[in-house]
């Protein structure tokens, strides 16, 4: 086992840098980063585009939404490598492949927590914000967000632990990340798969659980912040 | 003030407002009262454009509000709203609820806008409570800073719907007095309210609404002492006390 991880820590950190491209666990790291970055602001985006009040915003995402939830995420890689490259006529790198597919993938799930995260709110917060006087996009950016955006922090944590779980996939279509990583090591070394195939499952699981712990450590500090949700004693007749 | 002419609101095929003509004048206080599902409620939303019409025309100093071309947001930050569940922003301090609209829209300073809002806060008495948020108040506090919040935009006009329907007994009064010192100092406003003990106090005119229309308008000791609509006379009949005769 030591001498397993004397031999090959570097290669399963960084791939074959820096006398190659990098690769391993810090390209899984810069690809999970890279997607969640980016699907994030695309994310709300279409999460806004789903419940906004004309029709020709709505329908168009709302069938993207559908589309690709009702599709494995290795199709959309698939997709991307193969489909895309056909119809531009330009190769895409393996690494943009799947940063892409990932971005589509994750920005329409987090679309549709962020549909539910506005939608959760009580109607009164839109409606007291338009009688202010403030457009829809201002009510939009300074009340309805703001909350409904930390009421979804344990949704949105959810989604980029898968984020982390899916950059795995760029397995499939041979980019150097901790799992192609692994299998190299496997093959190389050939007797040891249990122990290979365990770190590389408790790196997943350290990884994974780390942001889930900041995430809560995160929530309980606005929970602090006086922002719960306020108590109302009857309802509207 | 506002002048509505021949509003006829349908949700569906259900009439909510039938032929609703009415002139509000600057100063005046109308208290708007009637059986629940009358459409009193209904009715004050259309002052601010909350309830699309399907037909006549409101008309906000002479502008028909609308009408097609109007700025939907200069001329709804013209008009106080308070509504019965309050509606503060929670994830803002008081103060914060109270500077949002001048901000965002009045383009004041941040130093000037909270000035005005402790000035509107100390008005309702809550001047003490301008760090807090608004979890931390009880429901009379958070209606008056409610009401400071909608006074921010110094509008001439102000709209109550129900302001006090969704709170404690022992909350009531100190909401009322505010509204009354607010109709004191010569405010335009418009009540949806079941407390007729406002109304008989603070109003210039109560309008008694049924089933969409308005049935009946009066001043307030003309209506509760001589209702004239067997509608009215039965509406003050059924608020009444089960209990008054037995003291």
């Amino acid at each position: 086992m030591s001498e397993l991880i004397d031999t090959y820590w570097l290669y399963f950190l960084v791939g074959q840098f820096p006398s190659g491209p990098l690769g391993g666990l810090a390209l899984t790291l810069v690809l999970a980063a890279a997607g969640l970055l980016l699907a994030l602001p695309l994310g709300v985006l279409l999460g806004l585009a789903r419940v906004s009040p004309w029709r020709w915003v709505r329908w168009p995402v709302t069938a993207l939404v559908f589309v690709v939830r009702g599709t494995p995420l290795l199709m959309v890689v698939f997709w991307a490598y193969f489909f895309l490259p056909s119809v531009t006529g330009v190769k895409t790198g393996q690494f943009a492949t799947m940063l892409i597919a990932l971005v589509v993938f994750d920005a329409a799930y987090l679309a549709e927590i962020v549909r539910a995260g506005i939608q959760g709110l009580p109607r009164g917060q839109l409606e007291c914000a338009r009688a202010l006087g403030l457009s829809y996009p201002r009510a939009m950016r300074c009340v309805v967000l703001p909350q409904a955006l930390r009421s979804m922090l344990p949704s949105l944590v959810n989604q980029f632990v898968s984020t982390i779980k899916e950059t795995s996939l760029g397995y499939i279509i041979g980019l150097a990340e901790v799992s192609f990583i692994a299998t190299q090591i496997n093959t190389q070394v050939f007797t040891k798969p249990a122990e290979v195939f365990g770190i590389l499952g408790l790196t997943y699981f350290v990884l994974c659980f780390g942001l889930s712990r900041l995430a809560y450590a995160l929530e309980r500090r606005l929970a602090r912040r006086g922002s719960t949700p306020l108590r109302t004693t009857t309802a509207t007749p | 003030m506002i002048e509505l002419h021949n509003v006829n609101k349908w949700y569906g095929s259900y009439q909510a407002l039938v032929d609703v003509t009415e002139t509000i004048a600057k100063g005046e206080v109308v208290v708007v009262c009637g059986p629940s599902g009358s459409g009193k409620s209904t009715l004050i939303r259309t002052l601010n454009r909350l309830e699309p019409i399907q037909g006549g025309r409101i008309l906000l100093d002479g502008h028909n509000i609308y009408g097609p071309g109007i700025d939907v947001n200069a001329f709804r930050s013209r008009i106080g709203f308070v509504f019965q569940q309050f509606n503060l922003f929670p994830h803002l301090t008081v103060l914060g609820n109270c500077t949002l609209a001048p901000i965002q829209i009045g383009r004041l300073p941040r130093a000037e806008a909270e000035q005005r809002a402790l000035a509107l806060l100390e008005r309702v008495g809550l001047a003490h409570k301008a760090q807090a948020w608004p979890s931390e108040l009880s429901g009379g506090q958070q209606q008056r800073v409610a009401i400071a919040r909608a006074l921010a935009m110094q509008p001439p006009l102000m709209l109550f719907d129900e302001p006090t329907s969704a709170l404690d007994p022992e909350m009531v009064s100190e909401v009322l007095l505010v509204m009354r010192d607010l109709a004191q100092a010569g405010m335009t406003m418009v009540c949806v309210t079941h407390e007729m003990g406002f109304a008989r106090e603070v109003a210039d005119r109560v309008l008694f609404m049924d089933e969409g229309r308005v049935l009946e308008r009066a001043t307030p000791e003309a209506f509760f002492g001589r209702p004239q609509h067997p509608r009215a006379r039965q509406f003050l009949a059924d608020i009444r006390s089960p209990f008054a005769h037995a003291a």
